[in-house]
């Protein structure tokens, strides 16, 4: 990342921010945006989890990653607090590689 | 403005000031084991201050995407905040100045404890109040991380690299309990991983947007409730 691509995502991310308190007298939001904005968001979110979970590259990111993410998955819709989450993830990658599953 | 707010509004906004320290100090120790350099994670949680932008940008550049792919997917995930400034456009007026840090100090968290409460002063100190602690714990946290991501020698031994997606699952997948999220995010997740051997680094995630088709093509299913129920389902996205 470089220092430029972070003004520019800051200077970006300011501009949603700015436009409501800006535009507030001239222009509303539709529900349905509003709504779709919201899916989008997730819909990057999740996807960005699935494919660092599971690739590497251009490739498979082998079964240990993915296992510990899985177990982390398991514990957070669990309502477990988020550092337990991220220890048992990592833990259940670092002891399945101690065990030579790659 | 401390005395505006009740006690269990107070507790609220630490609790989730606590709770977004602990995502923020992942994030500082992941880019740092990632191979960024320190000033990178700090630079970007202070002039950006968007947890989930911050995390997909962060993503696609470790994964060797382009600074394109990585400062669209950011915008993208940032675009949610559009309608946030309008749902307290209210509280921002006044002084140029005071219009611009509110601005930038709006997040998921901070909106949502404003629509918590009709009164305007009591709108304004929630905002606020949630807005600027939010902002003070999250960046000293992502330093911290920094830091403390300077001490770990081999990422892979400590299994760190599953601890990216696990954040991640654990800040959306709450988000996952309305039907249509859930279908899209399903299908976005598909493409997104099929294209990830064909396409640059980057662009499989920004491909994951495919997914939206399915909400749009029902559009029973773009009907939020109530304006609340709207932003309650963009809150669990920080």
């Amino acid at each position: 990342m470089s220092l430029l691509a972070i003004a520019v995502l800051a200077a970006g991310t300011l501009a949603f921010r700015l436009a409501g308190p800006l535009l507030q007298d001239r222009v509303t939001i539709p529900e349905p945006l509003r709504r779709l904005l919201s899916i989008a968001a997730v819909v990057l979110l999740i996807a960005l989890a699935c494919t660092a979970a599971l690739t590497q590259g251009y490739g498979f990111a082998g079964w240990a990653r993915p296992a510990g993410v899985l177990v982390g998955a398991v514990l957070a819709l669990r309502r477990v607090p988020l550092p337990a989450v991220v220890i048992a993830a990592a833990g259940t990658t670092a002891v399945l590689r101690l065990l030579g599953v790659e | 403005m401390w005395r505006t707010l009740d006690r269990g509004t107070l507790r609220d906004i630490a609790l989730v000031c606590l709770a977004n320290s602990l995502v923020a100090v992942s994030f500082g120790a992941i880019a740092v084991t990632g191979g960024l350099p320190a000033w990178v994670p700090i630079v970007m949680s202070i002039v950006v201050f968007a947890g989930g932008a911050q995390f997909a940008a962060l993503g696609i550049a470790m994964a060797g995407g382009g600074a394109v792919a990585a400062v669209a997917a950011g915008l993208l995930l940032n675009a949610r905040l559009l309608p946030f400034g309008f749902a307290v456009a209210d509280i921002l007026k006044g002084r140029w100045w005071s219009r611009l840090i509110g601005a930038h100090l709006t997040t998921d968290e901070s909106v949502a404890f404003a629509l918590r409460h009709r009164e305007p002063a009591l709108r304004r100190a929630s905002f606020w109040i949630c807005a600027v602690a939010m902002f003070v714990s999250w960046n000293i946290a992502v330093a911290l991380g920094t830091f403390a991501g300077g001490f770990v020698g081999d990422t892979a031994a400590f299994g760190l690299d599953a601890a990216f997606p696990a954040v991640l699952l654990a800040l959306a997948l709450p988000a996952l309990n309305d039907r249509g999220t859930r279908e899209a995010a399903l299908i976005g997740a598909v493409v997104a991983v099929a294209a990830t051997p064909l396409l640059p680094a980057g662009l499989p995630v920004l491909l994951a947007l495919i997914g939206l088709v399915a909400a749009v093509r029902r559009p029973a299913l773009l009907e939020a409730e109530t304006a609340e129920g709207a932003v309650g389902a963009g809150r669990k996205v920080i």
